[in-house]
């Protein structure tokens, strides 16, 4: 393959829910033209965009950074918001902290992680409370 | 069968997009966003009521055949503009989300 060392940055504004997916949108169009396995394409789709979607709703928004070689997708979450006191309970199916505006837009069903999880193949997470979180999803190719 | 087969004998009102794609992944119901993003199969009809440009998006990304907004509910400019981007195909219908489901569901020959 003849694509290795791609990558993309992009920022992610923190206030703006009607931009909220906008980069996992973006990768999941640079994916596809790559000619990459479809399978493999909407698995990170979907796990990049609820971890853009976090960054929205819990952390006044970050960047994504995506790396691209032979082997795998990397995307690498950055955000400066509160951190995850207890990741462990953060990954539990339906457990969240969304507000009630955020659940009024279909959001804060406490999916987030767990589908992260589900679709990548690895995923990395390093946070400090009052810091920011770092969320990295490998998707194999 | 093609999604926009499937509007014309169901009488839903194309909104955007071409209805070419073929319905592989059977009808899916739900309006949890994270909930659709993670258990929605890929191809599937998708039947909500929410028609909000978070569902534009989540379409697009769980690669979703076509989007039905069911009870007439509103598809803002916003949403379309999104569904147009990621290439969805929306439809609106009168009937209620189970209603609609059921009827597509028996014209596939899922039920
Ligand atoms: N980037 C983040 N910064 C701070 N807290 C986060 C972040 N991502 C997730 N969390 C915390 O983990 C919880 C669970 O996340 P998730 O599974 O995505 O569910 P939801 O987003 O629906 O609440 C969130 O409610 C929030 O408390
Ligand atoms: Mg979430």
């Amino acid at each position: 393959m003849n694509q290795s060392g791609l990558h993309y940055h992009y920022d992610v504004p923190g206030d703006d829910f009607s931009q909220a997916g906008a980069a996992s949108s973006a990768v999941k169009q640079i994916l596809k033209q790559l000619g990459l396995d479809p399978q493999v394409v909407r698995n990170m789709s979907i796990a990049l965009y609820e971890g853009e979607i976090n960054m929205v709703i819990h952390a006044g928004g970050g960047v994504i950074d995506v790396d691209i070689d032979d082997e795998k997708i990397t995307a690498v979450l950055t955000d400066h918001g509160p951190g995850i006191e207890n990741v462990e309970l953060a990954m539990q199916d339906g457990w969240s902290t969304a507000t009630e505006q955020v659940r009024g837009l279909g959001f804060g069903a406490g999916m987030g992680l767990p589908n992260m999880k589900k679709y990548s193949d690895d995923l990395k997470i390093d946070t400090e409370v009052g810091v920011g979180t770092t969320v990295t999803i490998t998707v194999n190719l | 069968m093609k999604a926009i087969e499937l509007s014309r004998a169901l009488g839903w009102e194309l909104v955007c997009g071409d209805g070419e794609r073929e319905i592989a992944g059977g009808v899916y119901c739900c309006d949890l966003l994270s909930i659709v993003m993670g258990r929605a199969p890929a191809d599937c009809l998708w039947v909500t009521v929410m028609g909000n440009v978070n569902a534009a998006a989540v379409a697009t990304l769980c690669d979703a055949a076509c989007v039905v907004v069911a009870e007439r509910m509103p598809v803002d400019d916003e949403t379309l503009a999104g569904a147009k981007k990621g290439d969805v195909t929306v439809f609106k219908s009168e009937k209620p989300v189970f209603e609609t489901a059921l009827a597509a569901a028996k014209l596939l020959g899922l039920a």
